[in-house]
């Protein structure tokens, strides 16, 4: 058992049961803080993954911004313990049983079909040295992936005044 | 090393998970808290794939997928309060008329 598969072990374990967590729980705030335990989770699984700017990205956007932003909406509005009663009885249960659906069929798409994607899932080469690092993704979104880069800023300028727009109070 | 098939199995449960959520519950705001879930969960595939092939395209594409989720968040949520300002809930059941 080398240390990286127990690493990957603890980590999953946590991820799922804080995925689980944030499902099942009846407060929204609670929710939030499972998705926040989650997402530091997957942050670690991309250190272990040889991603360090990703998991720096992670931490401060994701966790550290959008999660905050949710907490924010959360107590504005009060809406944490919400009344959940539902309109279709047969829901939940249906819900639950297209789930397993859909796990099983991934797996099956991924661990039992055909020779071929069990071939591209299972051989990979070797980690480059200078993979994932600031200065390699810096190389490639300003050679590459330059106009998706600039397309974003677009994207990110369209969602700041949209958000204005919508939140704004009419003057009746 | 760990296989990329753990990391792909990790995955799959993951998304299953937050789909379930949008599924199953009525608080709009933690309907889209599975929704980051899911796109989480594709993230962590993205990463794992990266580091199977040794290429950096797939860390490249998790930083976009971050950005668009962050301008998603941003736009979703201001939907969201402006809608409790008319309605005063934000249970997606109550929700069933365009109307308001």
């Amino acid at each position: 058992m080398t240390l990286d598969l127990i690493a990957f072990i603890i980590l999953a374990l946590v991820a799922v049961l804080s995925a689980l967590g944030m499902l099942l729980s009846k407060n929204a705030v609670y929710s939030a803080l499972f998705l926040i335990l989650n997402l530091v989770t997957l942050a670690l699984f991309y250190l272990l993954l040889g991603a360090p700017f990703l998991a720096m990205i992670q931490v401060t956007v994701y966790a550290g911004a959008i999660m905050v932003l949710f907490l924010f909406v959360i107590m504005l509005l009060g809406v944490e313990k919400l009344q959940e009663d539902r309109a279709l009885k047969w829901q939940q249960p249906v819900a639950i049983l297209l789930g397993a659906v859909l796990f099983l069929e991934t797996v099956y798409i991924f661990f039992v079909s055909s020779e071929q994607s069990k071939k591209i899932i299972t051989e990979f080469r070797t980690l480059l040295a200078s993979a994932g690092d600031p200065e390699s993704a810096g190389l490639m979104l300003f050679n590459q992936y330059l106009l998706p880069f600039e397309v974003t800023s677009v994207l990110l300028l369209v969602a700041m005044i949209g958000a204005i727009v919508l939140t704004k109070k009419e003057k009746a | 090393m760990v296989p990329v098939s753990y990391y792909v199995a990790l995955a799959t449960i993951l998304f299953t998970i937050g789909a379930v959520g949008v599924l199953v519950r009525r608080n709009a705001i933690v309907i889209f808290m599975s929704i980051e879930l899911m796109l989480n969960a594709a993230n962590l595939a993205f990463v794992a794939f990266a580091q199977a092939y040794g290429a950096m395209n797939g860390q490249i594409f998790v930083f976009f997928v971050i950005t668009v989720a962050a301008a998603e968040v941003a736009v979703g949520l201001a939907l969201i309060v402006a809608i409790f300002r008319t309605r005063r809930s934000i249970n997606v059941d109550e929700m069933h008329e365009l109307k308001g």
